[in-house]
Parts: structure tokens; sequence; C-alpha cells
């Protein structure tokens, strides 16, 4: 997923680079210190389950989990992310200065999407739920990638071909995500509720 | 877990100030970024490996990053000449690569290199805590700076959790398969990872509290820009403005 230095066009780059800037700043605005410490810590977990390889047939994948990141942080996942990307480029050097933007924005975005669009299904016990943090999962996925096909296409017309396999070889992924998704959405439900109403706002998921 | 191989040497890049490093090495990439000419790409690979050797880092571990970075890059020299349309070059029964293709991944190729190896040797070989603090004087939001030293701060926590409930669940005769089995544990296991993640922001943020945090951060770390610190830039921006010149007059160095 992730595009490495070098590889996109000025353009595209600048693009990445201001709107992950105006997503961040929307992120950061609505949180104070109190809930700062839980995005942090939640980024943490986020970044342990992106390196789990789980297996779909005869290959395996590593989990992505922008959809599960979305639906709990709503646009704090925007910084979250960012954050955690940050991390996967000093730790593994994945990525770097340039390519952070384009690639922050292409995870996060969706991500918030997601978020805004099916929050109210989420809010509801039983199937719709179910379906809910399905799509969540599954569509986060399926807009991250295809968003990293469109930089690269867009960057040059030579890459339309490669662009165009990169996302077909993560519809296996969106489908396992979609479902890791509902699972631990549903297990959230049943012991922390209050976790899934991080993002309402200052009044939840607050501590006791 | 995530150790920091690079982070720790005596050579003469580690001993320049982390805001320095971090700054020429943002110039850097971006320049390098705009690059279109190959020779001017090629030149910065070569500056780039020149700052690497000098801040001597372990090779070993050098050639496993370097290698796993490539790997997008081995995608797409596997992919884009194969699929370009252009001017032959090579056919292989039905597949034939095209020039086009080939000097645009050529070019990617020698940009992501440059960017990665000036990154290794610049940026890496500071540790975490002490480039969230230089990315703090050096202007960045200070709420980014904190959410990034608590998420480094937590990730070892967090990452021993998870291999802490990973063993639970293997004595238990648990093995990673494709299925709904698998699926559904990994998702309990992770969302019990995230129920105590969020527990435990909670006790972190109310010690702290205790100990009189008020939002800001109280930092031990000093920076002292020397004057070998001026040198190290003033010769890192002559050569990034001739990388620039090279790629916007590529006739004058090649007469």
């Amino acid at each position: 997923m992730h595009i490495s230095e070098g590889v996109l066009s000025a353009a595209i780059l600048g693009l990445g680079a201001a709107l992950t800037v105006c997503g961040t700043a929307i992120g950061l605005r609505r949180l104070d210190y109190d809930r700062l410490m839980t995005v942090a810590i939640l980024a943490a977990a986020f970044f342990v389950g992106s390196l789990i390889h789980i297996p779909i047939g005869p290959a395996s994948a590593h989990l992505i989990l922008n959809g599960l990141l979305g639906a709990i942080l709503g646009w704090a996942a925007f910084p979250a992310i960012l954050v955690a990307l940050m991390l996967q480029s000093v730790l593994f050097q994945y990525g770097g200065f340039t390519v952070i933007g384009v690639n922050a924005f292409n995870m996060a975005f969706p991500a918030v999407l997601c978020f805004l669009l099916l929050r109210p299904l989420l809010s509801r016990p039983g199937r719709m739920r179910t379906a809910g943090a399905f799509c969540c999962g599954a569509l986060s996925v399926a807009g991250a990638a295809l968003l990293t096909a469109v930089s690269l296409a867009w960057t040059d017309q030579g890459f339309l071909q490669a662009a165009r396999l990169l996302f077909l070889a993560h519809v296996p992924v969106m489908v396992v995500e979609g479902i890791v998704t509902v699972l631990a959405v549903s297990f959230l439900y049943k012991v922390r509720p209050e976790l899934l109403l991080f993002a309402a706002g200052p009044e939840g998921g607050r501590h006791a | 877990m995530f150790d920091e191989p690079f982070a720790h040497g005596s050579s003469p890049v580690h001993g320049l100030d982390p805001r320095v490093r971090l700054a020429m090495a943002g110039i850097f990439s971006v320049c390098v970024a705009m690059l279109r000419e190959p020779a001017a790409a090629g030149a910065a690979l070569l500056l780039a490996v020149v700052i690497l050797a000098l801040s001597a880092p372990p090779m070993k571990q050098l050639c496993k990053r370097v290698a796993l970075v490539n790997v997008f890059i081995v995608f797409l020299w596997l992919t884009v000449p194969l699929t370009m349309p252009g001017a032959p070059v090579l056919t292989l029964g039905p597949l034939t690569a095209s020039r086009e293709g080939v000097e645009l991944v050529w070019l990617a190729t020698l940009k992501s290199n440059a960017i990665l190896l000036t990154f290794l040797a610049l940026v890496t070989s500071m540790d975490s805590p002490t480039m969230g603090h230089a990315l703090n004087r050096l202007g960045a939001p200070s709420k980014l700076v904190f959410l990034f030293l608590f998420t480094y701060r937590y990730l070892h926590v967090i990452a021993d959790e998870w291999q802490r409930l990973l063993t639970a669940a293997r004595l238990r005769g648990f093995a990673l398969r494709t299925g709904m089995h698998t699926y559904r544990t990994i998702g309990n296991l992770l969302a019990m990872v995230l129920v105590n993640s969020f527990d435990r922001s909670g006790r972190v943020y109310q010690a702290m509290l205790l100990r009189g945090f008020q939002g800001r951060f109280a930092s031990v770390v000093r920076f002292k820009a020397r004057r070998q610190d001026a040198l190290f830039a003033a010769l890192w921006l002559i050569a990034t403005a001739g990388l620039v010149l090279m790629d916007l007059f590529p006739e004058a160095f090649f007469v």
C-alpha cells in the first residue's frame, strides 16, 4: 500500500501534502490533551495491528485497519494515521518526507469518509451494525487502494496497468478486513461500548 | 521488537545537530523528488551513498532494510515496462518491454534510492524521541509531536501485549489458517488489545495529571548548532542546488 519515495510527480506529492495538512489540522483541533493520549495509544495499537499477517488462501496479507480506526476515532484518524506512518518511516524506512502526505491522505480520507457516512448504521444493533461495520472495513481499504492507484496513474500514464494490478491485489484484503472489522466492532460493543463513542465528542468515550 | 540499529554510533554524521540533519534531509528529499533527468538522479544517488558511508551504518541491517523497501520498486520493474506502450527494446516470448517503461522505472529507482539512503544516513541515525523533539523545535505543531512521542512510547508496550495474547491463544492450540475461525480469533484479540490500550491511556493520563502535566513538555533535550553544523548545511545545500541546476540545464553538464 505504501508508495515509495521518488515515484510520484511533484503535483501529486504537493496535493497529497496539502490535503493531509488540512485533515490533520481538523483532526487535531477537535482533540484536547485528555483525548490526545487515547488517540496516541490507539494509534500504537493500530500500528501493531497492521503488522499482523493473515493467511488468505495460499498467500498472506497484513491488515491495514484504517476502517476500524476511522470508526473509532473519526476525524482524529488523520493525525493518528500520519503519526503511524511517520513511525513506519523511522523504524522501517517505508516512505519518507515527500510521499508521507500522499500515503496518509490515501489511507485516512476513505476512513473518515466511511465514518461520516456509516456512523448512523454503526449505532444500531443487529444486522445494520454488522453491515455497517463490514462496509466500513472493506470500503476503507477499497478507497485506500483506489486512491493509491489513482496517484500512480495520474503521475504517469505508463503506471496505469501497474496501478490496476495493485488495486485488484487488494480485493481479497478488502473482504478479510471487512470481516475482521465486523468481529472487532461487535466485540467492542459487548465489552467496552464507550470506546465506540470516542469520536462523538468530548463527552463521549471519557474514562469513568 | 522495534530496534533502531542505525540510531547510535560515533560517526561524524551522528555528531551533527538533529535539527540540521532533519532539515537537510527534508530539503534534499523534496528537490530529488522533482528531478526529471536520470543523470541528475544518478548524481543524487552518488551524493546519498557518500553521506551514508560517512554515517558508518551496520552493513547487514542496512542491506536488509534497503532490500525490503525496494520491494515496491521491484513490483514496478515487473509490471510497468511490460504494460507501458512504446518502442520495444526486449521481447521474451509473448512479453515485450518498452523503452519508455524502462526509462520511467529506472528514473524512479534512482530517485527512490537516493532519498532512501539519505534518510537512512541523516534521519534514522537519531532515535525517535530525539526526532520528536527536533521536529518540535523546527515548528511542528506540539499536539502532533505529543502524539508522535506517546505513540512511540507505547508501541513497545502494546506489541508485547499482542504477543502475550497470541502466545496464550497458541498454547490453546490456535494456528493461523484461512477461515472464519482464524478471522474471528484475530478480530477478538485485536479488539481486546484496543480495550486494554484504551484503559491504559486513561491510567497514563491520570498519572501525568498527578505529576502536574499542563499540556506542555518540559524537555531536557538541548540542541546546540555548532560550526560543523553550519559547514555541513552549507556544503549540503550547495550540492543539492547543483543537482537542481543539473536537472534544469542538462546540456551545460554534458558538452
